[in-house]
């Protein structure tokens, strides 16, 4: 008996631990997330909030919903497996991103350590406005350069020229449309045009 | 290209990992060499150390405060730390630090501490006055029993805490050396010896700042430095530093003599990058000289006043030594492309988050720890309790 | 033959079933996209690469990487046939605006897209402290961005040089295969913008995949097979100097 009243300090000592355990149980079953583990060692509803990143690149499918026509000439060329945002690129635009709500107590204390990264600005797509978000028609000179710039880097087989050489600065859909590149076909006599039905 | 020869991966050419990172396995190597060397006296029975046995705990416990410091500074997201401790990952290396680093600061070193002052610490309690007293009094848990009995089992679990110490300070700093060995993508880093030859520089710079604490804290307070005790330390430091010196060659020789696919390129950075830090400040300055400098005391008898400055200085180059080692581990695994065809610069900041000011303030900062923890708990052995107890 | 777009043709209706729940943050609800179902991977055609860049540029836009950081980049090779192991390499701003033009002469060329290789045993999730990035159901790597620490850790693990850390968002970030995208049944920004069809997503899972008539009949490989990863960016063309 009296060895266990001269270890008594000991016990004080041990509690700490107990009562830390405790605690420590209690919070983290408040914090960690509900999902956690639910497939792995990660949160899983993390899955769902990627998949809902937006979309910009609306996929050729979706353009060829409207713009048949060019898909048309597309299948005929050289250029049929050339998707349209391959040279439109994606055709959207960025709304005014709405006030962030004021943080809560802790929300603010963290933006004091890490600056909050500004928030994702809403998106306008093309394919869901196509009246207020209008494409720029690309500029041939450029956009064809970039793929049939003669290199000694590129894959043999691959047409391509020397800029300078080959045109003179005379805008490639002069003679060619981009949308069925080979001369003489009969697409080339109507330049594209675009523009949905 | 901002400091980039040849070709690096695009995400690679600024280096993830900063001056912090170095301070961090630093800062633990110190807690662990602290601890071991209060260990010796404590487990091992070596009586000649015992002048330094509390300050080895102050020590290790004043650096081991300091050692997350680093890594909260350097995360993109301090404020989210806790989920190591809430959902720690099992196969990360690192996942363990949070719940290694809690053990290892409650259940040994506080722990052993508190057992080793708890009759001073009752005693204070008893005679100071004001927010001390309180201090004080909690600091007893409420528990007043100093009788012989009541001491003699401190004595006895103190004893086997510090038996359950060293693995742990082995263990402490073991896994920061494995986090880096276990990077099977980084060649410089992947090795088995990486956690070896962690503990053994860990204990290397803990027993070389120990020493040097001693022997500036006694000049400090005017009194004689006790040769026998830093005669045994200076003896263990040649020791321990030829077995990490040992462990360091074989580790590079083993590389040199197998000069796997990674090695041209870890071959030209040791030439060129890490040339300075590597090979002049780490295993000329910091390595061969210090165990050059203490050989010579282990064999020549050197009058005493040569010898302390002999162990001054070479416990200096031996914490440089570690130092530009950790430096070296960190900063030179990211120095190269893990395309072995190009290097990167680290650019050292100097303000910011992650700069040199912040690295010299934390390096600082435990002695400023310790300073209080000597003022509250004074780990000197000539003012013994009895004196206390006296009224001093 | 556009496998691309008969592939999606048989998942369009399907998708915009699957968007419903996939909207609602609960994709593994879906009907349509069930995560058992699939095994995602990426298939590479070097020889089809021509260094336009128009996949680094579609990437950035559609996940708004930050300058300076790549979640896809082009490296273009040039080997020469004295010293093939040695090779010569340049990814100049990740290949974004394309290649300097290049002269003939004594060697080869070709172009390297590189991506996140979607590891079946990615040393990155392995060393997450946390569990902020993971492999889903469905095989892909992802970063739970609400969790990460920002520790660098993963960063340090991946072989391959995939991962960054995001500047502003001060965490881990990386290639997510278009994960918004693949589960609606459209194919990755990378991939719809590719002129020449040298990068396919690849559902290793669905044997209706057109992917797996090439998989049968051509000799593929993975980056640095010695990492034993479980790549899932298979090579179609891969040159043996390529790191």
């Amino acid at each position: 008996m009296n060895g266990l009243k001269d270890a008594g300090h000991l016990f004080r000592f041990a509690g700490l631990f107990v009562v830390a355990f405790l605690v420590f149980l209690l919070v983290r079953g408040y914090v960690v997330p509900k999902t956690f583990g639910q497939y792995g060692h990660y949160r899983g509803a993390a899955i769902g909030e990627i998949a809902q990143h937006p979309v910009k690149f609306a996929g050729h499918q979706t353009c060829e919903g409207c713009h048949s026509d060019i898909a048309d000439t597309k299948t005929k060329g050289a250029h049929a497996h050339v998707n349209c945002e391959a040279c439109h690129g994606a055709l959207f635009e960025r709304l005014p991103a709405p006030a962030q709500p004021k943080g809560n107590l802790y929300e603010r204390f963290v933006a004091l350590i890490v600056p909050p990264a500004p928030p994702d600005a809403p998106l306008l797509l093309h394919a869901d406005d196509p009246a207020t978000v209008t494409p720029v028609k690309p500029d041939t000179l450029v956009l064809c350069a970039r793929c049939h710039t003669a290199s000694a880097a590129k894959p043999k087989g691959f047409p391509q020229v020397d800029p300078a050489v080959h045109m003179g600065g005379v805008p490639c859909e002069t003679c060619h449309n981009p949308h069925s590149p080979a001369m003489g076909s009969d697409a080339a006599a109507s330049p594209a045009t675009g523009g949905a039905k | 290209m901002n400091g980039v020869v040849g070709f690096m991966y695009p995400n690679e050419y600024a280096l993830q990992w900063s001056i912090l990172i170095v301070l961090y396995p630093f800062i633990t190597g110190l807690v662990a060499g602290a601890f071991i060397l209060a260990s010796l006296e404590r487990v091992f029975r070596v009586e000649a150390v015992k002048p330094t046995y509390r300050l080895a705990l102050l020590t290790a416990l004043a650096f081991l405060l300091d050692a997350p410091l680093p890594l909260q500074l350097h995360l993109g997201h301090p404020e989210r730390s806790p989920e190591m401790y809430f959902t720690p990952h099992a196969t990360s290396a690192m996942a363990m630090f949070g719940y290694v680093y809690l053990w290892y600061l409650m259940a040994v070193l506080v722990f052993e501490i508190w057992l080793d002052y708890r009759r001073d610490i009752v005693i204070l309690s008893q005679q100071s006055k004001g927010l001390l007293r309180v201090i004080y009094k909690i600091m007893t848990l409420g528990s007043n029993n100093i009788s012989e009995r009541s001491l003699r089992i401190d004595d006895k679990v103190g004893w086997i805490v510090t038996l359950i110490g060293i693995p742990s300070a082995f263990l402490l700093h073991g896994y920061v050396g494995f986090i880096f060995g276990s990077i099977k993508a980084n060649p410089w880093w992947s090795s088995p010896l990486m956690p070896v030859v962690f503990i053994f520089s860990a204990m290397v710079s803990g027993v070389a700042a120990v020493m040097l604490l001693y022997m500036v804290t006694t000049r400090l307070r005017k009194l004689a430095i006790d040769m026998r005790c830093v005669d045994t330390i200076a003896m263990y430091l040649f020791y321990i530093f030829i077995i990490d010196f040992s462990l360091e060659m074989l580790d590079l020789i083993h590389r040199i003599y197998e000069a796997d696919e990674s090695f041209r390129s870890l071959d030209f950075m040791v030439h060129t990058r890490l040339l300075i830090p590597h090979i002049v400040i780490q295993i000329c300055l910091g390595t061969l000289t210090p165990l050059v400098l203490l050989f010579l005391t282990q064999v020549v008898h050197f009058p005493e006043a040569v010898r302390k400055r002999l162990y001054v200085l070479s416990g200096c180059l031996a914490l440089i030594g570690i130092f530009a080692m950790r430096w070296n581990v960190v900063i030179g695994g990211q120095l190269f492309s893990k395309s072995f065809l190009g290097y990167t610069t680290y650019k050292m900041e100097m303000v910011s988050r992650e700069g040199l000011l912040v690295a010299i303030g934390l390096t600082i900062l435990p002695l400023f720890f310790l300073w209080a923890l000597v003022k509250l708990l004074p780990p000197w052995p000539e003012k013994s309790l009895h004196q206390v107890a006296a009224g001093d | 033959m556009n496998i691309s777009r008969r592939h999606l043709l048989i998942l369009l209706p399907a998708a915009a079933v699957a968007w419903k729940y996939v909207e609602a943050g609960t994709p593994e609800a879906s009907p349509n996209y069930q995560m058992s179902e699939h095994w995602w991977g990426m298939l590479i055609n070097i020889p089809k690469c021509i260094g336009c860049g128009n996949c680094v540029r579609a990437c950035a836009t559609e996940n708004d990487v930050p300058d300076g950081n790549f979640r896809t980049w082009v490296e273009r090779y040039h080997v020469t046939d004295t010293n093939l192991t040695t090779p010569e390499v340049i990814s100049p701003d990740g290949g974004k605006e394309g290649f300097p033009v290049a002269q003939e002469d004594a060697g080869k060329y070709f172009f390297v897209p590189k991506m996140c290789n979607h590891c079946a045993d990615s040393p990155c999730t392995q060393v997450c402290p946390v569990g902020a990035t993971f492999i889903s159901p469905d095989g892909v790597v992802l970063i739970d961005q609400t969790y990460c620490l920002g520790c660098g850790y993963c960063v340090q693990a991946c072989p391959y040089g995939c991962r960054y850390l995001h500047p502003t968002k001060h965490v881990a970030d990386k290639c997510t295969l278009c994960y918004h995208r693949i589960t609606k049944g459209l194919t990755t920004a990378c991939c719809e913008a590719c002129p020449t069809g040298a990068r396919q997503l690849a559902d290793l899972k669905n044997p209706n995949d057109p992917i797996h008539e090439f998989l049968k009949t051509h000799p593929v490989q993975v980056l640095k097979p010695q990492m034993a990863t479980g790549a899932k960016a298979y090579y179609y063309g891969l040159d043996g100097s390529v790191r």
